[in-house]
């Protein structure tokens, strides 16, 4: 099947399988950000933005996708590398294979709730698993970004 | 210092955070073939035939290859990436037709698309011949049932194996009259502890690309922690010369141990050599969870003497150790189980420590950081925690009667001094992080929840003494730039980095002008690999006088372009100079040209290229026979609600000595990730199989790692002993951080609800009937 995606702000057509899920149709199309770490919902590495809201791309078929605008790491550079300093000065990227879909989360988060509270970061966050940093160095760059956000806002 | 402990940003994070195509599938040639395993449903079964004409017949695919295509009668081999001669034994073939666990390979495919694979895999016809298994790894030893009865099993070093009675590997160690002494001693705890196959559940599943080279060669790319290993292991399986492979590794997804097991690189490989075409496989979540290298289950009986007024006298230890299918690691993770927890006592007049590693029909087991030493922990942590309450005494107090200090020489440790150890000091510190005294043992919070606190101790090593071995590549290059190479396996750790931090140090030059590359068999000088936490003592020792012998040389060109001797002259890292002021009246004899007295790092440099025999570049290969242990404390406070039985974690407090933490922010984010783990193991990380021999916990759905919402508050202080053998001080980090949570949080429970549990995870389920139990009795008249 034929379908038309607004893909980082670049209109892309593809005939596709009516099973193909969009973490595979975005990689295919060259956003390697998108990571698939489980298969079943629960890890929150495949985090894109559909119509700018956070989902899951291993539970949402490509087709899904028709007509609509999907935002991945790739499109998001600018926001990515100012958030994502705030992460390495912690050492909180580790390994860094959960970081796209975290960051894509944690960008929606910012955009939902500009002065989010600690309890609601972690609740926001809670379906994005990272397995090196215990969470706490995310958690203390999180509140380091807001803080300068804060200032800068002055 | 000035670059080393200094919380400097990890050389790839920038990368990291903004999602670069850097990882191994990221990097995989598009028109890689799709490799996937046609996996065994039986946990012990003889593959009688796999007719494969119908899934051929698939459009796209390329080849399906079965034990027929493997010669059964050749060299075995072992996946486990450790020194030659490995202590696994060599027990494996790339296809055996012998099936030994649910999961065990049965088929390789390879085809165009993922799409084609999976359906010509559904078309596969195989007939086994199903055999009864062994799933109690209590029955297996001289169980008549013989998960390697074959003939080319292959023990290479003496390690107590023998495949005729399911034995991986036996032995005992000792020091004194342990029967003796625990005969005198006032009280002897008898204890058992069981822990389970958790899985690393690194984020990045195993995956491996290959490709043939312009040489004909196969270039393996993969997401391994020993390339070096793997090398070995690939030219063992497909009986290849070993000039015939090279392997690299691009990022890393995680791996704690996980990837220190060849665990999906032959089966490419295989695929790869025979059509010389580029292939790759991808282990699904489920297929990591399922066929890959967790932790060895353990059963520890543990006794432990002591006289009333407290004095540990003696510890006897015994471990029976499940190695799977497949006797990768075995013989080694089961040492540390008794020579990583015993020494922490350093006053008991003997001990004795005794183990046998069986072979079962599950899931083979692996590396799992922690290795051996988390589950012997667990144990005699747990027991001493239980004889503290016995005695009546606070187990703070108790181990500050018997803990190893620094300069004490540790019997069950091979008898090596210890020669740095703030452990006395990480027990104070983690008992005022908690509020010890004041929490101690438990407060009632009115609400239906009790919160208490509990305690363990941790020590690990720093790599494998006298085996494992480090090296290190500098070169200096235009206007001053340094070339870094090392073979040793960022992971995430931040090695890349902190190997860079030490170079720096000594180079006396700016961090960002040291480019790091690693790691490449073609390209890196040897590194055993990481692991054994190795890479900061071993690795970073092998740096650290790399970069000294390159200032000798940098002074050595510097000197001959001063014209003075190579005595003459310092470094300081920008220039080499002649130190001093110059003679202000040069005598008559000599030139009216003012000699040269200094020469910059950049002309030095740009000298070096031109009629220049000096090279500006060395390698030094370091190891070490000691393998000093960084320490841990570890206390946490846990709140219960007695109704539900569920169990939060607080607060969890640590103190670490790891000698100098080479970045304090890494290390801090190791640790911090660590107890995260060893969280999920004392509460949340199951493994379970049904009398099928299949595992419940095949997904992230079942097997509950800790979420943010999990982990409570995580605090870390640094006690900083200074390791002389080791580089600026530094010690191990990346494996003593995971011990700690299962013993104190087991104690934590015991001292919340009354009730001890042996065996983990303790889930709420648990924790609320053994609270409903205690409040029947005590309703009963």
């Amino acid at each position: 099947m034929l379908i038309h995606v607004n893909l980082n702000d670049k209109p892309v057509s593809a005939e596709i399988a009516p099973d193909l899920l969009l973490v595979d149709f975005v990689r295919q199309h060259g956003c390697y950000s998108v990571k698939r770490g489980c298969e079943t919902s629960n890890c929150g590495l495949c985090t894109v933005f559909l119509d700018d809201r956070p989902v899951l791309s291993c539970s949402v078929l490509a087709a899904r996708a028709d007509g609509k605008c999907v935002t991945t790491l790739e499109g998001l550079q600018e926001e990515a590398a100012e958030f994502g300093a705030f992460i390495a000065d912690q050492g909180a990227e580790q390994c860094g294979f959960c970081n796209p879909g975290f960051i894509m989360n944690a960008l929606a988060l910012f955009r939902d709730n500009p002065t989010p509270s600690v309890e609601e970061i972690r609740e926001y966050l809670a379906g994005n698993l990272c397995r090196c940093s215990g969470y706490e160095g995310q958690l203390r760059g999180i509140l380091a970004f807001l803080d300068w956000r804060k200032e800068g806002a002055v | 210092m000035k670059t080393v402990n200094q919380p400097l940003r990890k050389k790839d994070a920038m990368a990291l955070v903004t999602g670069q195509p850097v990882y191994t599938d990221d990097l995989a040639p598009a028109d890689c073939l799709v490799v996937k395993l046609l996996r065994s449903p039986h946990p012990n079964a003889i593959v009688k035939s796999v007719r494969k004409d119908a899934a051929m017949r698939v459009p796209g695919m390329e080849a399906i290859y079965t034990w027929e295509d493997i010669p059964q009668d050749e060299r075995r081999f072992t996946l486990a990436g450790q020194t030659y001669p490995e202590a696994s034994p060599y027990d494996c073939l790339i296809l055996d037709r012998h099936v030994r666990y649910v999961g065990d390979p049965v088929a390789i495919l390879a085809g165009k698309d993922e799409a084609c694979v999976n359906r010509a895999r559904k078309l596969l016809k195989v007939e086994y011949e199903v055999l009864e298994p062994v799933l109690d790894f209590h029955t297996a030893l001289d169980n008549p049932i013989l998960i390697h009865p074959e003939d080319n099993w292959e023990a290479l070093c003496p390690v107590g194996a023998d495949n005729h009675r399911n034995l991986c590997a036996h032995g005992v160690d000792s020091s004194g009259d342990i029967d003796q002494v625990l005969s005198e001693c006032d009280i002897v705890l008898d204890r058992t502890y069981h822990t389970k196959a958790c899985q690393q559940a690194m984020m990045e599943t195993f995956r491996t690309f290959c490709t043939i080279d312009v040489y004909g060669r196969l270039h393996v790319v993969s997401s391994t922690q020993i390339i070096f290993h793997c090398r070995r292991i690939i030219a063992n399986a497909l009986h290849i010369p070993k000039s015939k492979v090279r392997v690299s590794k691009p990022r890393i997804g995680g791996g704690f141990g996980a990837k220190q097991t060849a665990v999906s690189e032959i089966y490419p490989a295989f695929v790869t050599w025979k059509t010389k075409k580029p292939s790759k496989i991808i282990f699904t979540r489920e297929e990591s969870q399922t066929a890959s290298s967790p932790r060895h289950e353990m059963e520890l009986h543990v006794r432990v003497g002591a006289m009333k007024d407290g004095t540990i006298r003696g510890i006897d230890l015994h471990t029976l150790s499940n190695t799977g299918a497949y006797g990768e690691h075995g013989p080694t993770t089961v040492g540390l189980s008794g020579h990583k927890s015993i020494p922490l006592y350093g006053k008991t007049d003997a001990f004795r420590f005794s183990w046998d590693v069986v072979y079962t029909n599950v899931q083979p087991a692996g590396a799992y950081r922690g290795y051996g030493a988390t589950q012997g922990l667990y144990a005699v942590e747990s027991a001493v925690n239980e004889l503290a309450s016995i005695l009546h005494m606070d187990p703070t107090i108790l181990r500050e009667k018997n803990i190893i200090h620094e300069g004490d020489i540790m019997p069950a440790y091979y008898n090596a001094p210890n020669t740095s150890c703030t452990l006395d000091r990480c027990l104070r510190k983690a008992k005022e992080m908690i509020g010890w005294d004041e929490k101690y043992p438990v407060r009632d919070m009115d609400n239906g929840r009790v919160r208490s606190v509990g305690l363990g101790m941790s020590m690990q090593g720093s790599g494998i003494g006298g085996v494992d071995v480090g090296s290190a590549t500098l070169k200096l290059g235009d206007e001053g730039i340094y070339n870094l190479i090392i073979g040793a396996a960022d992971m995430g750790t931040g090695c890349d980095t902190t190997m860079a931090q030490v170079a720096a140090e000594v180079l006396e030059c700016d961090f960002d002008s040291i480019s790091v590359f690693s790691a490449d068999t073609d390209i890196s000088p040897y590194d055993s690999g990481s692991y054994a936490s190795s890479t900061a003592y071993v690795t970073g020792k092998a740096v650290e006088l790399c970069a000294r012998q390159l200032r000798e040389k940098i002074c050595q060109l510097g000197a001959r372009l001063l014209k003075c001797e190579e005595s003459q002259v310092e470094f300081d890292g920008k220039r080499v100079f002649i130190p001093g002021t110059p003679d202000p009246e040069p005598s008559k004899s000599q030139t009216s040209i003012p000699a040269l007295r200094e020469v910059s790092l950049m002309d030095i440099a740009t000298a070096s290229m031109a009629f220049n025999d000096i090279a500006l570049e060395c390698t030094v290969t370091h190891t070490s026979e000691l393998s000093p242990p960084p320490f841990v404390v570890g206390a946490v406070e846990l709140e219960i609600d007695l109704e539900t039985g569920e169990t939060t974690v607080v607060d969890y407090a640590a103190a670490v000595d790891c000698g100098t933490p080479l970045n304090p922010n890494l290390a801090r984010v190791q640790t911090e990730g660590g107890l995260a783990q060893g969280i999920g193991m004392a509460l949340t990380e199951n493994i379970t199989y049904n009398s099928l021999g299949r595992m419940a916990e095949n997904s992230l759905m079942q097997y509950k790692i800790p979420t943010r919402l999990d982990i409570g508050k995580i605090r870390v202080e640094f006690e900083c002993s200074y390791e002389e053998t080791g580089p600026f001080g530094a010690k191990s980090i990346g494996e003593v951080v995971l011990n700690t949570p299962p013993p104190a949080i087991a104690d934590a429970v015991y001292n919340a609800i009354g009730k001890r549990f042996y065996e983990l995870p303790i889930t709420p389920e648990q924790i609320a009937m053994a609270v409903l139990e205690r409040n029947n009795r005590r309703n009963i008249p």
